[in-house]
């Protein structure tokens, strides 16, 4: 029974790392960007979520409501004064400038918020559980999961039947051939950032609800992000989920063995998918 | 009447090298030019230069008296300049319904064509609609790749080099879509290496060779020999 | 031509003499302020050499600084060799774990090389906190005297005459800086020679590298291996000042690869002065601003963006293209041909 209670713990921790790759499954799939900045981005989302709702009171489910368009308006204007520049075939310049920017927020958090722990609080939800089967499931970590699987979903519905995810893909493809189409990929970049700090806003909202955050967590949470993102393979959303799902397992596991050994065994499952699998389980054909 | 497509001294680099050398050229509205000339001989290049692919250093190309010689290539196809690229370039992570509908992505010009027009234009179209867009053979993507063009109802459309690859009864079933086209009010210019299907295409036909334009005029005021000279750059007495 | 190199040459031995004498010439203080000037460089050269020239990204080259402390340490307190015995042993042990590190980090590419890295360098960093012989989680500390007692301190206390401690400074700086002019020399040899013309051609296009002959997959490795050797000889040394070790300041990603990424591009990546340039600008900046705490940071930051956007090559970069001056270039003169007799005009 324990295992399965482990399991089941592991399922619905992916569905939060699901939720932190997701974005930049995104972006990463459709302009190859490594946005280093994006576990610093979920915090910030985290903060902006804090703020909204200590000044109008407002529970965080419904504070988040407001914070996505700015995230979205944040990410839109990111990539177009700042990463559209420097997007192309090398792959170090989007590298080092979302590097820079990870350093410039996390500092300018913290001289905002200085290093003091900070949590959302959702109410009563938070300690309730709920009993499926053998299993007792928090409450909040299976709304998590549901969401991952719900954002998962409406991106994938975004990207496979809608005009706008026929002009993410073609611009994917074929930039260059996309713009004979009256595509303009600066354009066609901006939306997906947006959209990618939008599901950043909705994950900043579990994280910090789960847990204590501070400015300085950011970075572990992106490694997550993408050990998630590569496991899955480019390109394929629920190969994010199953990604994350993987790690999240991974670590309850190990967790459950040595608490100290949690984030190693996140590794270590990482190390061995990409031994047998270099280009993880769901690749892309065409890459 | 004052042509459709204007284009004068054009001239365009590769970095310090010249690719085009002041070339001329007119397009009424409803007729179609062919382009021919040899590998390297700059027609492609005339092609990129006109949709903003490629980089015009000097010259200018009017559309309708407008002048859109340096406007971006998004631009270039919003006011009605459509390409057929050199090499199909079909997207792969799209089918072939999606490849077509992604032509009209940013503009569907109230014209003429539609999806289902489109679709009846080349039958194998709505057949592999499901298909992934490189699946299908050389020919049928080029099918693809027209309708994808033709889905933006353009006033002119660029074909580049449409029979590259392909075997002649598959250009032949290819040109045969060309009288439905001209139909629907579409001024064309054709890049072409195969010079018989050029010729029995094109009201006026120019010979390029290394960025230059060194024969123009009716395919049927043309001789044999004239072209040779023009296409090869050989005198022949 | 030769006026010139001759005196660049002149220059640069007078500097790296004046550098030398500082333990003799300057306040502590100084020598402490340029040790730390010199890690950062040697780090930066390393990870130049790596990232601008081998076109290896890499964010892991903290494992190779927390391997080469902790297995100086591990000589040092349970083997009880010298530290400087302890020093060659933390470069080897970190050249040793480059081997399984790469098998796993060289069937990636671009971005998922660099977090590939990046996640191996974390598990190096959480097994080693299972060491308990070195204290785990919370690390350990070199046994009082250890520095004092390294084979030379004595020797140097009379020299200069000045205290022990003074003396194990000098000695661990000597150490950084050599260090630092053997890799200098090491990196334009290498790139001067055959294998780093053939470094430079995968740099530029791989797959016409291959088929001129060249296996970029040795070559890289070899880079990959060299560097690790050396960010592990740095990491020991340096850990001999800090004299204490724990896992997370030994692998933190910040000190030893974000403020090395930082230095290289601002300097100048793919140049062999960009380091250099780089670590003065940094060392300035946080001297400007050592009061203002995170601001620092911040525009550490907006000075790397800004760089990357409108001046990729960097300073030194900027330096080059706006003046022509070029010091250690590396093109490549082609060989020179074989003489032959008189040749005979066409007919």
């Amino acid at each position: 029974m324990i295992l399965v209670d482990t399991l089941a713990q592991g399922l619905l921790l992916g569905g939060l790392y699901a939720l932190f790759a997701a974005g930049l499954s995104l972006v990463f799939g459709i302009m190859r960007l490594v946005n280093l900045a994006h576990g610093d981005l979920i915090i910030l989302g985290a903060y902006l979520i804090l703020t909204i709702t200590s000044a109008t009171g407002l529970h965080p489910f419904v504070a988040v409501f407001l914070a996505a368009p700015a995230m979205f308006a944040l990410g839109w204007l990111l990539q177009t004064h700042l990463l559209n520049r420097v997007l192309g075939t090398d792959i170090l310049p989007p590298l080092l400038v979302t590097f820079g920017l990870s350093v410039v927020i996390q500092n300018a958090l913290l001289e905002g918020f200085t290093a003091d722990s900070q949590k959302l609080t959702a109410g009563p939800i938070e300690a309730q559980a709920m009993h499926i089967g053998p299993v007792t499931l928090g409450v909040m970590p299976v709304l998590t999961f549901a969401s991952a699987v719900a954002v998962i979903f409406v991106l994938n519905q975004i990207f496979y039947r809608t005009a706008l995810g026929r002009a993410f893909r073609a611009t994917s493809d074929d930039a260059v051939t996309a713009q004979l189409m009256g595509i303009r990929p600066q354009r066609v970049f901006a939306m997906a950032t947006g959209l990618a700090l939008v599901v950043a806003t909705i994950a900043a909202l579990y994280l910090g609800t789960r847990a204590n955050f501070d400015p300085s967590i950011g970075p572990a949470r992106l490694l997550y992000a993408f050990e998630a993102v590569i496991i899955g393979g480019l390109g394929s959303l629920w190969g994010t989920l199953a990604g994350g799902i993987v790690i999240g397992v991974a670590q309850a596991v190990g967790a459950s063995i040595n608490p100290e050994w949690q984030i190693l065994s996140g590794h270590i499952a990482f190390v061995i998918v990409l031994l047998l699998r270099p280009r993880g389980l769901f690749p892309r054909a065409n890459d | 009447m004052t042509a459709l497509l204007e284009i004068t001294g054009l001239t365009a680099h590769y970095g310090d090298f010249q690719a085009l050398f002041g070339v001329d050229l007119t397009l009424e509205v409803g007729r179609t030019v062919a382009i021919i000339g040899a590998n390297g001989a700059g027609k492609t290049t005339l092609m990129r230069a006109i949709t903003g692919v490629a980089k015009v250093t000097a010259g200018s190309v009017l559309l309708a008296g407008e002048d859109v010689t340096r406007a971006a290539a998004p631009d270039i196809l919003m006011r009605g300049i459509a390409m057929v690229p050199e090499g199909r370039r079909l997207f792969p992570s799209l089918t072939v319904e999606e490849n077509l509908l992604i032509g009209a992505h940013a503009r569907s010009g109230n014209g003429y064509w539609t999806l289902e027009k489109v679709q009846r234009l080349f039958p194998i179209l709505k057949e592999r609609a499901r298909s992934p867009g490189t699946a299908l053979s050389g020919g049928q993507q080029q099918m693809v790749a027209i309708g994808r063009a033709l889905m933006s109802n353009p006033r002119v459309l660029l074909c580049d080099e449409l029979s590259l690859g392909l075997a002649p009864v598959v250009i032949k079933e290819i040109y045969a879509a060309f009288p439905q086209i001209k139909e629907s009010g579409t001024s064309i210019i054709v890049v072409e290496q195969d010079i018989g299907q050029a010729l029995r295409v094109a009201d006026h036909v120019h010979c390029m060779m290394e960025g230059r334009i060194t024969l123009s005029g009716r395919p049927a005021d043309l001789s044999r020999e004239a072209i040779h000279d023009a296409y090869f750059g050989v005198s022949h007495a | 031509m030769t006026l010139s190199r001759n005196f660049g040459l002149g220059a640069a031995f007078v500097a790296l003499a004046i550098l030398y004498a500082m333990p003799a010439i300057a306040p502590r203080a100084i020598v402490q302020d340029l040790f730390g000037i010199l890690t950062l460089l040697v780090l930066a050269m390393n990870w130049n050499m790596l990232a601008g020239f081998a076109g290896l990204v890499s964010v892991g080259q903290q494992a190779f600084v927390g391997i080469g402390a902790y297995a100086m340490f591990a000589a040092i307190i349970l083997v009880g060799l010298d530290p400087l015995v302890g020093v060659l042993i933390g470069g080897v042990a970190a050249a040793v774990f480059a081997i399984p590190m790469a098998f796993f980090a060289f069937r990636l590419n671009g971005a998922y090389f660099a977090i590939g890295t990046w996640v191996v360098a974390d598990i190096a960093r959480l097994a080693i906190s299972q060491w308990k012989a070195l204290g785990g989680g919370t690390g350990t500390s070199l046994p009082k005297g250890t520095a004092r007692d390294m084979l030379g301190v004595e020797q140097i206390k009379e020299l200069l005459d000045v205290s022990s401690a003074a003396a194990a400074d000098a000695l661990t700086y000597w150490l950084m800086l050599s260090l630092a002019v053997a890799m200098l020399v090491a990196s334009y040899v290498f790139l001067r020679s055959r294998m780093g013309l053939g470094l430079q051609a995968i740099r530029d296009n791989e797959n016409a590298a291959r088929s001129v002959g060249v296996d970029p997959v040795r070559l890289k490795a070899a880079v990959f291996l060299l560097t690790a050797f050396g960010t592990g000889l740095c990491g020991a040394i340096a850990f001999i000042q800090i004299t204490r070790v724990t896992p997370d300041a030994a692998f933190s990603v910040i000190d030893w690869t974000a403020f090395v990424i930082f230095i290289t591009v601002i300097g100048g990546i793919g140049t062999l002065p960009g380091p250099v340039v780089g670590v003065i600008v940094f060392y300035a900046l946080q001297r400007l601003l050592a009061d203002y705490g995170t601001v620092y940071l911040i525009v550490l930051g907006l000075i790397g963006i800004a760089v990357m956007i409108f001046a990729r090559r960097g300073l030194w970069g900027l330096f080059t293209d706006r003046t022509g001056i070029e010091l250690l270039p590396l093109r490549h003169r082609p060989p020179r041909a074989a003489t032959t007799p008189t040749s005979r005009r066409p007919a």
